[in-house]
């Protein structure tokens, strides 16, 4: 009875039973979101969570079917990728840092030169560099190694060094011009009337604007760097080898390896995932060459 | 606040290159220049390098050295189904990986454009599988993943149905895009996020007032708006993965037989099986030409995308 009068002569609830509708409305609906936001981004990390529990796991437990989620988890493949990776480890760091360093180098003149007193063709210049990105690198590999080879650079960290820096150098100096461009003209133009050189322009206007710029900038080469594989397999054998390298070392042609993969992987992959999520608000920028900001 | 940027716009000083003198010209050029000789050195002298060796005839396991022979390595490479068939696979490939990693990039930057509790945490696991160095993924995901005896994958699908399926030698073409498109998935997602939290909130507000559902909220506003967030994120992918080999060396090693020899494997195969150098450099000079007609659009819609207006 109740019911078929409320519908026949609807009469608008109470305003704040309405509100406590609507808000229990969005709860349910925000609870229905967390649950899927949860569960999807719990499926996109399961590989790099599997990893690192076999990283954890007695080689004997790593290859079993069903697989194994109770185990008494032991160190001792970690300690063997400890053992092994040094000097893998170290031309990393070398060929990461001193790239990154190199671009940098180069990337902030340019950047400068493309921006706040721009060069008369400075749009082809930008579109050259990001022309070279362009440009597979795979298809030179042959002569690559010949010329690496006639320079004593084969197996050489320095030629490492160089190839990365011109690896990233187009995407530093998009994304520090990117930087600069949001130097506000007003603040060049009163330095300008100071009577300020192109020098303290540069140290006391532009560098405390850019400065954040320049570690996320040198972080998404470090990235990129890190991570590299076809150059230093084709142009490195000990002496430059780099952790991707380590990695492949690790895999053996026979015997049981999964565990002791899963150690190297992890340990070769969180330096870089650590940084990627410190970096986590600048990577767009990033990866966008500055174009998102 | 997302925008997207228009970043080859002149600086807001407005200062114009032109009307300058000499000497102040030869000033703003000097900081450009050591960026420039080093990017021209290192990325185009291979390749002026690559078109010397590519009428040569070196296999550089065999004694003698290098000898002219003309166009007969360019013969070889048009008359080889095996370079055809992987720069088809490589183009294919390509396509659909980022393809689909767009799709699901929408999707996820959708989800995550909701408030939701751990929204912060779950961004985080979702950007990770990017930032794993790309070797790495591909040994997880073809051991510790998707072995047939012992796969976690297997173990996962094994209620609907799935027996310790050999995901590498029967659906190998199908496994190196899953790692692709999980690798870059988080890139796009990135991309349409920033996009979507650019959008204006009052349009999406006077939409809902006006009654239009969600759907067509997103079809007629929303996807508009993202285009040419989309059309960057679609263009950079291809720029990294068309040269993508990590995947295809780790996982498959370009087979079973040539099912997964991309272009880049067929290259880097050339000169570290067969030895040559000449042909090598045939098929790189071939690459690079195609390269540079795909390029040429590419960035046309560069400039497109970053709003590139035309100097007056």
């Amino acid at each position: 009875m109740t019911a078929i009068t409320a519908a026949g002569a609807p009469s608008p609830p109470p305003v704040t039973d309405r509100r406590a509708r609507r808000r229990a409305r969005e709860l349910t609906g925000q609870a229905g979101w967390t649950v899927l936001g949860w569960v999807v981004g719990i499926a996109f990390f399961i590989p790099v969570l599997w990893m690192v529990i076999t990283a954890f796991k007695p080689e004997s437990a790593a290859e079993t079917w069903p697989p194994q989620f109770t185990f008494s988890p032991t160190l001792s493949e970690f300690r063997l990728v400890f053992s092994g990776m040094g000097p893998f480890i170290e031309h990393s760091a070398i060929a990461t840092v001193g790239s990154t360093i190199v671009v940098l180098v180069l990337a902030l003149p340019a950047a400068y030169a493309l921006s706040i007193h721009p060069v008369g063709k400075w749009r082809d210049s930008l579109f050259f560099f990001i022309s070279t990105k362009m440009l597979p690198v795979v298809a030179a590999i042959g002569p690559l190694y010949v010329i690496a080879l006639k320079a004593h650079l084969l197996d050489n960290i320095w030629l490492l060094i160089i190839l990365y820096a011109a690896m990233n150098l187009p995407l530093a100096i998009w994304m520090i011009r990117s930087f600069m461009l949001e130097v506000p003209g007003e603040m060049l133009e009163a330095a300008r009337l100071d009577g300020a050189g192109r020098i303290r322009e540069i140290v006391e206007v532009i560098m405390p604007v850019v400065s954040p710029g320049l570690v996320s900038t040198a972080l998404i080469c470090v990235i990129f760097a890190w991570n590299e594989l076809f150059l230093a397999l084709n142009l490195t054998v000990t002496n430059a080898a780099t952790m991707p390298m380590f990695l492949i070392s690790s895999v053996p042609q026979e015997g049981l390896y999964i565990a002791h993969l899963s150690a190297a992987a992890t340990v070769a992959s969180v330096p870089v995932i650590i940084v990627g999520w410190i970096a986590q608000r600048s990577l767009v920028r990033g990866l966008s060459m500055g174009a998102i900001k | 606040m997302a925008v997207l940027e228009d970043v080859t716009s002149p600086p807001a000083t407005g200062i114009r290159p032109r009307g300058v003198s000499r000497r102040e010209r030869w000033q703003r050029r000097l900081p450009l220049l050591p960026a420039l000789v080093y990017t021209i050195v290192v990325t185009q002298v291979p390749f002026l390098v690559t078109l010397w060796y590519s009428f040569q005839s070196y296999f550089w396991n065999e004694p003698g050295g290098a000898h002219w022979t003309g166009v007969s390595n360019y013969k070889e490479v048009f008359t080889d189904p095996n370079f055809r068939s992987a720069l088809v696979r490589s183009v294919t490939m390509t396509a659909i990986a980022v393809i689909v990693a767009m799709i699901l990039g929408v999707l996820l930057a959708v989800l995550l454009d909701k408030k939701f509790l751990g929204r912060g945490i779950v961004r985080t696991l979702i950007i990770t599988p990017f930032l794993i160095m790309p070797a790495a993924a591909s040994l997880i995901w073809s051991g510790p993943m998707l072995d047939p005896s012992f796969g976690l994958l297997n173990w996962l699908l094994e209620p609907f149905g799935v027996h310790h399926v050999a995901w590498l030698t029967t659906h190998a073409y199908g496994s190196v895009i899953v790692v692709m498109v999980w690798q870059w998935t988080p890139f796009m997602t990135l991309i349409v996020l920033a996009g979507l939290q650019g959008q204006a909130a009052d349009v999406l507000e006077a939409a809902k007032v006006d009654g239009a559902s969600a759907w067509a909220t997103f079809r007629e506003l929303t996807l508009p708006h993202l285009r040419p967030y989309i059309e960057l994120g679609v263009l950079l992918g291809s720029i990294y993965l068309v040269t993508a080999f990590d995947q295809v060396r780790l996982m498959t090693n370009g087979g079973p037989g040539t099912a997964t020899t991309t272009l880049p494997f067929y290259l880097y195969q050339k000169v570290n099986y067969a030895f040559d150098i000449g042909g090598a450099a045939a098929a790189g000079v071939v690459t690079v030409v195609l390269t540079i007609i795909v390029a040429s659009f590419a960035l046309r819609m560069f400039a497109r995308v970053f709003q590139f207006e035309e100097a007056k």
